[in-house]
């Protein structure tokens, strides 16, 4: 911004703050420095039109609250002032700790666009008098939100505006097309979700911000959507992606020393043929035959049939998908070089 | 946003803010706002210029300079700063919340009077942080001990289970700082075993106390730089290639890849740099069938040879041989 046009902006808010009355543009355009006609005519007065819309747009676009009416019945046109209330931040006052948090709550975002909101806010903390330290040490927050997704997706839950997206479920790596009402997005162990009203599905669902490939569109007009009183956003990602209860159980034999993270999530019972005896509970039979078939024959399973024939089908999998190598493991990149 | 798109919100930021610091010096003032003590007195001179319409002596702001401070004689109405815009609002009360919801973070009541604060004063604009929430997971217990320990400067003793090699460990830690990353919370500290500056997830501590002697990282312990991620993968670590059907895109969601391409057959190819190949192996058994490693060779070998053999002690209906 050119230092003629920031300077003109500044005396315009000043003007505009220091009136109760609407000024029509022609009083403004009079009064403020850098709106004088460099000729008189129409050309003057167009140029200075064009001026004072984009200054409008500047202001509006800060946060400055413009606004335009009339004094009485018998003005011609619309005026403009800035109402003192509506334009100033409210007095605050923080205790040294409380400006020690609001420091370190500043550092929290990664993304650019969050972390430049945070720091404007800082800015204007800073202008109503409140000093603010460098955050307590020894603790050092982060939150990313670089997902493509991010911004549409707040930018319409703020809207209230429905959305459509392709989405990958993780098995399915074509996008499937889904149209939302979003009601909010949520960070859950460190990934992002939008949550909302699937249209086409008629239910609530969640969906993982880094699977929506492509652009998000917006599925309607703005202001539509209702978010349901009480809704709990971190409850219904947290119910979606928490598995389900544990029902059953396993017995598996461990080699001594390993599968650390197996033993964690079990109970050692005991010892057996110069094996640990490991119980563990389960809900989710793939998922566990998946955890036990990465340990080869560290893990083996004594029980349930089921879990067996899930490792058993696993393993045999794997061997199939690679390929076996010429005479012993060495395997030459040329081999390596071609499709299934 | 560029330089230059910030200088109007810092213009109109200024005069309210020396309003309430009179006689401050420029250079606080540059380093308040981020900017050069340059760039202050330029923003200064061109303030100095505005004022209300008339413009006459007595319309214009104010400012009179005593070497490097400098004090406000007239505002011209410009006495408060602006509200906060709603993505000010937002960004700032979310950001309290999460601070707010760490357990056993030191201040946290101040990081509660501090959120009521600020959602006053930013009124309307701070609806729409009820749209965005942020859960952080952390391990009490733990915490407070971490916290103990940083706070008294003291060395800790740990009982680590490390995911990457599947093993638990007893190890003595110098501690320097708590992180909060992506949900998780960590400890950084100098590890005397490995003799290097590691990140501790708080929820694979299994066991935790505070020693009696002091904290003592090395002076040239550094402090890892965030910016590009938990984990940066070293260019001389071995390059891992595996191809990825349906079933285990998850993959390249969950571990940081150096490529990422979509193949003609479906499949994705990642490239991932590892220091040690061992949970790949795993990683690979665990996808069943979802996963073909095209590099390194020996991995190839690794994963058909651990397969063939836990398949046969299954066959033989028993335990394998030792």
């Amino acid at each position: 911004m050119s230092s003629r046009r920031a300077e003109r902006l500044v005396n315009l808010v000043i003007c505009l703050l220091s009136t109760r009355q609407f000024l029509p543009a022609n009083r403004i355009r009079q009064a403020v420095p850098g709106y004088e006609p460099a000729g008189a005519g129409d050309r003057a007065d167009e140029a200075f039109k064009r001026m004072f819309e984009r200054d409008k747009a500047e202001l509006r676009e800060l946060g400055v609250p413009l606004e335009t009416g009339r004094n009485s019945v018998f003005d011609a046109e619309d005026g403009y002032r800035i109402g003192r209330r509506d334009y100033e931040l409210p007095e605050i006052a923080l205790a040294p700790d409380e400006a020690a948090a609001v420091g370190l709550a500043a550092r929290l975002w990664q993304s650019a666009q969050m972390a430049e909101a945070a720091n404007g806010a800082l800015l204007k903390l800073r202008a109503a008098g409140v000093d603010l330290e460098p955050g307590a040490p020894g603790i050092e927050p982060r939150v990313d939100a670089t997902d493509p997704a991010f911004q549409p997706c707040l930018d319409a839950v703020r809207a209230r505006q429905a959305i459509s997206f392709d989405y990958r479920k993780s098995a399915d790596p074509t996008g499937q097309r889904r149209e939302i009402e979003p009601w909010g997005v949520v960070s859950w162990r460190g990934r992002w979700y939008v949550v909302g009203h699937d249209r086409a599905r008629a239910a609530v669902r969640c969906f993982r911000m880094s699977r929506i490939a492509g652009p998000v569109r917006p599925a309607g007009p703005a202001n539509e959507v209702v978010r349901p009183d009480g809704t709990n956003l971190v409850e219904i990602v947290a119910g979606t992606v928490r598995a389900e209860p544990n029902r059953r159980t396993a017995r598996l034999t461990v080699r001594p020393d390993t599968a650390a993270g197996l033993r964690r999530a079990g109970r050692v019972l005991g010892a057996e043929l110069g094996r640990d005896v490991v119980e563990i509970d389960y809900s989710d039979v793939d998922w566990l035959a998946g955890w036990v078939a990465g340990f080869g024959t560290a893990v083996l399973v004594s029980e349930p049939a089921e879990l067996r024939a899930a490792v058993v089908h696993r393993l045999t999998s794997v061997l199939r998908e690679q390929r076996a190598p010429a005479g012993d493991d060495v395997v030459g990149p040329t081999q390596l070089g071609g499709t299934r | 946003m560029s330089g230059s798109g910030d200088r109007l919100p810092r213009l109109l930021a200024l005069v309210p803010y020396l309003l309430a610091r009179p006689g401050v010096y420029l250079r606080d003032v540059a380093a308040d706002f981020g900017v050069s003590e340059q760039q202050v007195r330029r923003d200064l001179e061109l303030l100095w210029m505005c004022g209300l319409p008339g413009h006459g002596p007595g319309d214009l702001i104010d400012l009179s300079f005593d070497g490097e401070t400098v004090v406000v004689g007239y505002d011209a109405g410009m006495s408060r700063p602006l509200r906060l815009t709603s993505d000010e609002a937002l960004s700032l009360v979310v950001a309290l919340r999460t601070l707010a919801e760490v357990p056993g973070l030191a201040g946290r009541d101040a990081v509660e009077r501090a959120l009521a604060k600020v959602e006053s004063a930013a009124g309307d604009a701070a609806q729409a942080a009820g749209s965005i929430a942020v859960r952080v997971e952390a391990r009490e217990q733990t915490l407070a001990i971490v916290q103990q320990a940083l706070g008294e400067g003291r060395a800790l003793h740990l009982r680590y289970y490390s995911a990457s090699r599947d093993e638990s460990a007893e190890r003595d830690v110098d501690p320097m700082r708590l992180l909060l990353v992506d949900g998780r919370s960590y400890l950084e500290a100098w590890c005397r075993h490995a003799e290097g500056t590691r990140l501790f997830r708080l929820d694979r501590i299994d066991e935790v106390r505070v020693l009696a002697e002091p904290a003592q990282p090395p002076p040239d312990a550094a402090p890892r730089d965030l910016t590009a991620g938990l984990y940066q993968p070293a260019p001389e670590h071995p390059e891992v290639i595996l191809r990825l059907a349906a079933a285990g895109r998850w993959v390249a969601d969950y571990y940081p890849c150096e490529k990422v391409r979509e193949l003609d057959d479906g499949r994705l190819e990642i490239t991932l740099r590892v220091a040690d190949t061992d949970w790949v192996r795993r990683l690979v058994l665990r996808l069943g069938g979802a996963a073909e490693v095209l590099a390194p060779p020996s991995l190839v070998g690794e994963v058909r040879a651990e397969a063939a053999e836990a398949l046969a002690a299954y066959a033989f209906g028993g335990e394998p041989a030792e």
